[in-house]
């Protein structure tokens, strides 16, 4: 890793809908983008809702910013972790979640799952392997 | 150490920005610096001058622009939650349209960039919220 980088993890808790934080968090993810760090995303708790397929909340009057979360590969960013407990205490699999992707530098351009499922105790491995950890 | 702290609730009805000051309080008198406060999410309602909270009861906008004035600190309110919640200042004011500005003294307005900065420049970035 270069001099100066460090490791940001954005840790989202909280349901897409019923607060702003879910939305506010992604503002955040999409400007550090430009900082040029090393970012990884986590989703645990009802955060996992988050990344749940289909959902829309232009009904409630609000913006409907899911398909800001597929476009989070253009932003470089290709670390997202999905706690496997949170997805399995609301009765998801990773099936219910959408195809994040993005393109491997490393490997010719080609297109690669950004979404890894980790166990709780891999999630507190992963939040103690970061510098900053930005929590919503 | 140099420390970043952030505020993600508004005043009163969550403690953290009370926490928050308490910390910063404490991490001054330790000798720690504090490189950089950012409010976000209803953070931003902390920097309200307008808040009159009864005579009994703390004053948290006046704690903290007090705070900021006697040590020199950076008190930064997100620019895009501070539009959505109503906190201008007098240039935002202008830019917008509206009569009225509300900033508190020792807070100035400016990006997310700000946010991230602090968490690449200080040693720990401390968040206090829900």
């Amino acid at each position: 890793m270069s001099e100066g980088v460090k490791k940001f993890l954005y840790v989202n808790r909280k349901a897409p809908h019923g607060t702003i934080y879910a939305l506010e968090a992604l503002e955040v993810v999409l400007i550090g983008a430009a900082f040029e760090q090393d970012v990884s995303l986590a989703f645990l708790d009802d955060g996992v809702f988050q990344l749940v397929k289909g959902w829309d909340t232009s009904e409630l009057g609000s913006k409907n910013f899911q398909p800001t979360y597929t476009a989070l590969g253009d932003y470089d960013i290709s670390k997202v972790f999905v706690e496997r407990e949170s997805l399995e205490e609301r009765g998801l699999t990773e099936a219910d979640l959408l195809e994040l992707t993005y393109e491997d530098e490393d490997d010719d351009w080609a297109e690669k799952s950004s979404i890894r499922v980790v166990s709780r105790e891999e999630m507190a491995e992963i939040m103690a392997e970061n510098d900053v950890i930005l929590s919503f | 150490m140099k420390l970043g702290i952030v505020v993600n609730e508004g005043p009163y009805t969550h403690e953290a920005s009370d926490t928050a000051y308490n910390f910063a309080v404490a991490a001054l008198e330790k000798g720690h610096e504090i490189f950089r406060i950012f409010f976000y999410h209803d953070g931003v309602n902390n920097a309200t001058r307008l808040m009159v909270p009864p005579q009994d009861d703390r004053h948290i906008q006046q704690k903290w622009s007090e705070l900021a004035e006697k040590h020199n600190l950076d008190l930064v309110v997100c620019i895009a939650a501070a539009q959505r919640r109503g906190i201008l200042d007098e240039n935002e004011m202008k830019r917008q349209g509206k009569d009225a500005e509300n900033l508190a003294p020792g807070f100035r307005i400016s990006g997310l960039g700000q946010l991230i900065e602090a968490g690449i420049q200080c040693d720990r970035l401390v968040i206090f919220g829900d």
